[in-house]
């Protein structure tokens, strides 16, 4: 009998484990360590914690070494890991003016309080390969950030607080305030409720800030390429820390437990004429690490879905938020990998019997 | 407690939270934390109550991916106790690579005993089959859900398709059902056929084949069911009407196999897999339960064990 199915057990899975190590660690060259993945491939590392929803740099540069690379597997091993931790509490509310800002652009305004502040970003250099880092010297690299260090003045300390962009435009009375859809007592916490829709503000942020930037930005291209009506503005663009306030449950004081790397965006948009005086309205983004293009991406989807009736697939709050999340996705796109041999029976029954044209051949339900 | 419902479900032995994973150190007996356990227990308490209805819950991610079991395999790990037997099946078969899989996990954080016989075990996990062999009422059938939503074939808002449930419409359904038969002068539904149960909620039986939906109706054992990704758990507890929606003039009706039996043990009456030869592509058929396959083969005192390849391709 040549009968071959997706069985064999333990010992093929096994046998599958030991082909993929040797994928991933047979070659000649040396073995990474999270650490070179930490500190070299933080985008990488930050997009995994962002969509694994868990901010630990070390755990998310050994997922990422673990899952070779693959940013929804490394996300996927993260978030599974998280699970098993305890709830301990919640934070207090952060406000994101007091950031430790790296980098601050506005699309708005020129001139901004507090200056604009480039930071580290790609966007005006020129995509061209860079073939002298093939034979990087480790060296030569050290003495040049040695020599970098050396010539930088080192500018007045910094703000302790970079006023928000948007605030001009609210204390003029041009920005509307956001309704909190949906009943949004407190805080919903996605990780313990199910969503249901409408679902409130704060659930909506948090699908989002776990949602897989790929998805996150087809979503919001739509939008902004036709099919919507949000023409946003980068009103600010931060990237920066923010620090962790923490309630002790002992001593009822706060306290600064930590600091998080986030990147947050603000889109402004323009009201529908429709929808009374025209004012503008407001888009929020933010995420876990450097990740602009998302944190862009969810502004305008938090403000796409911000209108009335949805007109496009990225207005309808359903439909953005229970698509967006890549572990679901990913994992419900490759359980098509499974067996369906029953499954698959029960449709051919259907067919050969359509097609025999009779419907008076099967067999009455017993 | 009522008469019927396992009363191990509700009863965990009194070394419940002292028992150390074999896998030790840092994952908890049987992977989620406690809170966890109990939520969900709660929730599946809630849909036994209710049988039909689908539950909202806080779904943890597993270690499988989203797809592939997580939302049985989270009932399983907060319902299973270190004295339970655990048989995981997939399309019917033990040996098949994901029940494998959930079997290995399952035993590396419980330590529980594994079988394949469905008699001898307490707590059955299974992915679109249910066992050939009736349930008794000590035992638990657990489903792996796609898709809990038997409305998302006529309307993919969740917000509409719970109004549905609420007002007990399931008109729309009805529709393409009749539709169905008007085009095609069949019902087109092939797994995951839409059943009324307790003559109130209409539920997802998953995919399981037309041919299981019988074993559903007034059964013996729990049957629970749990989608991770869609976050849904719902219940069919014991002697509970489940009827799969069928007109007066239009009966509903199973896979037909035209008499047709098992080329391995010869039963006839259970849901046949079509096995088609590389060689002659001369189609031959299979039980789909190999467990109870391979029962009927030793009891009859059949000869060897037909040459089958293993490993995956």
């Amino acid at each position: 009998m040549g009968y071959v199915a997706v069985r064999g057990g333990a010992a093929a899975i096994e046998n599958s484990e030991k082909f993929s190590l040797v994928r991933r660690a047979g070659g000649a060259s040396g073995l990474l360590t999270p650490e070179q993945i930490r500190e070299q491939l933080y985008f990488a590392v930050d997009r995994v914690m962002g969509e694994g929803s868990l901010y630990a740099p070390d755990l998310a540069a050994l997922a990422f070494k673990q899952a070779a690379g693959d940013s929804f597997e490394a996300a996927f091993i993260l978030r599974s890991y998280r699970t098993t931790l305890p709830r301990i509490g919640y934070s207090e509310p952060v406000a994101p003016d007091g950031m430790r800002v790296i980098r601050r652009i506005s699309a708005a305004f020129k001139d901004i309080p507090g200056g604009q502040i480039l930071g580290p970003t790609p966007d005006y250099t020129l995509r061209l390969l860079d073939f002298e880092l093939q034979e990087e010297s480790a060296a030569r690299t050290r003495q040049q950030i040695r020599q970098l260090l050396r010539e930088t003045n080192r500018l007045d300390p910094l703000p302790e607080r970079f006023p928000k962009v948007v605030e001009l435009l609210r204390r003029e009375g041009l920005l509307v305030r956001r309704h909190a859809s949906g009943k949004d007592r407190g805080l919903t916490d996605i990780t313990r409720q199910a969503l249901s829709f409408p679902a409130p503000r704060s659930a909506q942020l948090q699908s989002l800030a776990r949602g897989e930037t790929g998805g996150m930005l087809a979503l919001a291209y739509s939008n902004m390429r036709g099919y919507g009506s949000v023409h946003p503005v980068i009103g600010e663009l931060r990237v920066g820390f923010l620090s962790v306030p923490f309630r002790n449950p002992r001593s009822g004081s706060v306290e600064c437990i930590g600091e998080v790397l986030v990147t947050e965006a603000e889109v402004i948009a323009r009201l529908a004429e429709a929808e009374g005086p025209a004012r503008f309205s407001l888009g929020y983004g933010l995420c876990f690490g450097h990740n602009e293009t998302k944190a862009i991406a969810m502004a305008v989807l938090d403000r796409a879905m911000s209108g009335g009736e949805p007109a496009a697939p990225s207005e309808d709050q359903e439909f953005v938020l229970t698509h967006v999340d890549g572990i679901e996705s990913m994992g419900f796109c490759n359980h098509y990998k499974l067996p369906h041999y029953v499954t698959f029976q029960s449709e051919l029954d259907r067919l050969r019997r359509i097609q025999a044209g009779s419907g008076l051949t099967g067999e009455e339900n017993p | 407690m009522t008469p019927g419902l396992p009363s191990r479900a509700g009863t965990p032995p009194a070394d419940w939270r002292d028992t150390r994973p074999p896998a030790g150190g840092r994952y908890s007996y049987a992977f989620l934390d406690e809170g966890a356990k109990r939520e969900i227990r709660r929730r599946i308490l809630k849909a036994a109550a209710i049988p039909g209805c689908q539950v909202p819950f806080g779904s943890r991610e597993m270690p499988i991916a989203r797809g592939w079991g997580t939302g049985g395999l989270q009932l399983t790990l907060s319902l299973i106790g270190p004295e339970d037997v655990l048989k995981v099946i997939d399309q019917g078969a033990d040996d098949s690579v994901n029940a494998v899989n959930i079997k290995k996990f399952v035993t590396r954080v419980t330590g529980v005993a594994v079988t394949t016989d469905t008699a001898a075990a307490t707590m059955i996990q299974t992915r679109h089959r249910i066992p050939e062999e009736p349930l008794q009422p000590h035992q638990i059938l657990i489903f792996q859900v796609p898709i809990p939503e038997p409305l998302r074939l006529v309307e993919p808002s969740e917000r509409e398709t719970r109004r549905m449930h609420a007002e007990a419409d399931y008109s729309r359904m009805w529709l393409y059902l009749y539709e169905d038969i008007v085009k095609f002068n069949e019902i087109t539904v092939g797994a995951r056929y839409p059943v009324l149960v307790n003559c109130r909620h209409l539920m997802d039986p998953s995919p399981i084949p037309r041919w299981d939906l019988a074993k559903l109706h007034q059964g013996e054992a729990l049957f629970l069911f749990c989608a991770g990704r869609e976050k849904r758990i719902y219940a069919v507890p014991p002697h509970t009407e489940v009827q799969p929606l069928s007109f007066e003039d239009f009966a509903f009706r199973v896979e037909a196999f035209a008499g047709r039996r098992c080329a391995r043990c010869g039963s006839g009456g259970t849901y046949l897999d079509e096995v088609i030869d590389d060689a002659t592509g001369r189609r031959t058929y299979a039980c789909s339960d190999t467990a109870f396959c391979e029962k009927a083969r030793r009891s009859c005192g059949a000869a060897e064990d037909p040459p089958t390849r293993e490993g995956i391709a």
